[in-house]
């Protein structure tokens, strides 16, 4: 029991080193600052918003009206409300896709990079098949036939997460099983699982982190693309994606429709990758001082 | 390094059809009876029963599969169920407009790229460098129909109205731009970041150092050592970029309603055509692998370890 418990020690040492030096970056600041903003936006906004999100307030496309500061949708509805609806379904489905994706990929990764041969194979050639579709392909085959359901909006984009995170982690595995507490590890008769829990694992938070960072920014965009292509979530569901869809004939005349989710999917999607890209500056450095 | 070339060949040709397989399974699970879409609610179940026959859907699934993969082998990707004309026939268009698209994308993008990388490396941690690195990670984050979205209400009908934001069959060639342009602005960040990468640590190389010290000028330096050795991982990048386009191509040309492989994807599916839809998805992933595969070679084919090796 010593063993894992100082291993994982070690661990929780360079958790924080990662993230004090991100933060000293200015970019990072900034990204958190971005995202934390929309984030806001997404969670409070239901509680702030002034209608209900299906009732009409104004004529289809109109603007300039009294109790609607940026005007009516396609039907009439608050653009206002809508928008400060839409975001928490974006922010759900990215999160919980990104989160299983990272998950599955991180065990798969470390199981093919620990356990080697034959499984290795197995999984590293499953995984190019994989990532031989293209990523939104894959989601709008699926989205097309079995018709878009949340649960499967989440399932298709952690599957297509999976094989790229896998190859990522099983990268940092492999450098990790080299080092003397794995082999001492080894020594000492730990079981298998136990050595990828508690000694490989603690050590790949890095490239872990910056691969959640990654695979986020990158479902927040899936998740909006399909909203956008009618292939997410489903009217009369204020959804940052379908508002970009219902109202995209009316940009000319009423563009607040379109621009409000439009600047918070970007404003949202640089914020995460600043972050990202601060995180993978410092697992970086942090990776150079470890092999010196 | 022939030998190379030829496993991933193989394992390109294996993905294929792995691929045709998933596309074909996927349309399987489609609910509803493809003679009684194709014929419409009113039918008479003699006339359903006969198309069935025709179209042998009361085979073993096997069976239906062999002879559907044996007819996109040979060309024949069945008939629509929409507009009962030859889907082979009736993507020809669609396809040239979009490897069209696609084209100039790439034209537009890939020198610029490579220009600003290049300069950005010359640069280094200058002022030109940091706005160039922060500029290509901002457009980087930023999903590509956003991306679209923004330069329509900048420089669409409703911001300064320079150019139309939609495809219009009689419109004149300003319709292209905007699409051309948001593909180029996706595809080039990483092209502009692999690019300034390699082009610094080829002039930190000791050839380049070397070339200098035997008194070279600098754009002999530059034209001549350095950069013929940074095309290699470059024009990886560049493939893969490409490759990129085949699937990022939909959501742009749904976008600007541009009559390409993705307009009629999702036309497809709206409709519910599904030997449209099995066609144009085989279609995108087709390109996708064929492109990846190419640059997989590039980069063999670039590294001089793998050259020389096992000649």
């Amino acid at each position: 029991m010593s063993e894992p418990s100082t291993e994982t020690t070690t661990g929780r040492d360079r958790g924080p080193g990662l993230f004090r030096t991100a933060w000293g970056y200015g970019r990072t600041k900034v990204g958190v600052a971005l995202t934390g903003l929309i984030v806001l936006i997404a969670v409070l906004g239901p509680f702030v918003a002034p209608y209900s999100p299906t009732e009409f307030v104004a004529k289809p496309f109109e603007t300039g009206v009294d109790g609607a500061l940026f005007g009516g949708d396609e039907r009439g509805r608050d653009v206002l409300t809508r928008f400060l609806w839409g975001g928490w379904t974006l922010l759900l489905l990215a999160l919980a896709s990104a989160g299983i994706g990272v998950l599955a990929g991180t065990v798969i990764g470390i199981i093919a990079g620990y356990q080697r041969g034959w499984l290795d194979d197995v999984l590293m050639r499953t995984n190019d098949v994989l990532l031989a579709f293209p990523q939104l392909i894959a989601a709008l085959l699926v989205m097309s036939i079995l018709g878009p359901q949340p649960w499967l909006i989440v399932a298709v984009i952690a599957v297509s997460h999976m094989p790229r995170v896998a190859r990522v982690i099983r990268e940092a595995t492999r450098k990790v099983i080299e080092q003397d507490y794995v082999k001492a590890a080894e020594a000492i008769g730990l079981p298998r699982h136990r050595i990828m829990a508690f000694e490989i694992l603690p050590n790949v938070t890095s490239p872990l982190l910056v691969e959640l960072g990654l695979r986020l920014t990158y479902s927040i965009g899936v998740v909006a693309v399909l909203g956008f292509l009618g292939m997410g979530l489903q009217p009369p569901t204020a959804d940052w994606g379908l508002m970009i869809n219902e109202n995209r004939q009316g940009m000319g005349v009423q563009p607040w429709a379109v621009a409000l989710p439009v600047t918070a999917i970007a404003i949202l999607t640089i914020g995460a990758n600043l972050v990202t890209d601060g995180l993978s500056r410092a697992s970086i450095g942090i990776d150079r001082g470890v092999q010196k | 390094m022939s030998r190379l070339i030829a496993v991933r060949l193989f394992f390109g040709a294996l993905t294929l059809w792995a691929v045709s397989l998933v596309v074909f399974a996927a349309t399987q699970a489609l609910p509803g009876d493809a003679a009684l879409q194709i014929l419409g609610r009113d039918a008479t179940p003699e006339r359903v029963e006969a198309l069935r026959q025709q179209l042998s859907l009361n085979e073993p699934v096997a069976v239906q599969y062999l002879q559907w993969l044996q007819g996109v082998v040979q060309g024949d990707l069945g008939t629509s169920f929409s507009n009962r004309q030859p889907v082979a026939e009736f993507l020809a268009e669609p396809v040239m407009n979009s490897l069209t698209l696609m084209g100039w994308a790439a034209l537009v993008a890939t020198p610029i790229a490579l220009f600003v990388g290049a300069f950005s490396a010359l640069r280094r941690d200058r002022s030109f460098d940091h706005t160039a690195s922060m500029g290509t990670l901002v457009i980087a984050s930023i999903p590509e129909f956003v991306v679209g979205i923004l330069l329509i209400l900048l420089l669409g009908p409703g911001g300064l109205d320079l150019f139309p934001s939609v495809y219009a069959r009689e419109g004149g060639i300003d319709q292209w731009i905007l699409p051309v342009l948001t593909l180029s602005l996706a595809v080039a960040p990483p092209i502009v970041r692999m690019m300034r990468a390699t082009m610094i640590e080829v002039l930190e190389s000791e050839y380049v150092q070397q070339a200098r010290l035997k008194g070279m000028g600098e754009r002999t330096v530059l034209w001549r050592h350095a950069a013929p050795n940074a095309i290699g991982p470059v024009a990886q990048v560049v493939a893969l970029q490409l490759a990129w386009l085949a699937g990022g191509v939909v959501a742009i040309e749904f976008l600007f309603n541009f009559p390409g492989v993705g307009k009629v994807l999702m036309d497809a599916i709206e409709n519910r055509d599904v030997p449209l839809i099995q066609a144009s998805v085989l279609l995108i992933a087709g390109v996708y692998i064929v492109v990846n595969l190419i640059a997989d070679v590039i980069g063999l084919a670039a590294n001089p370890k793998v050259r020389v090796a096992n000649r």
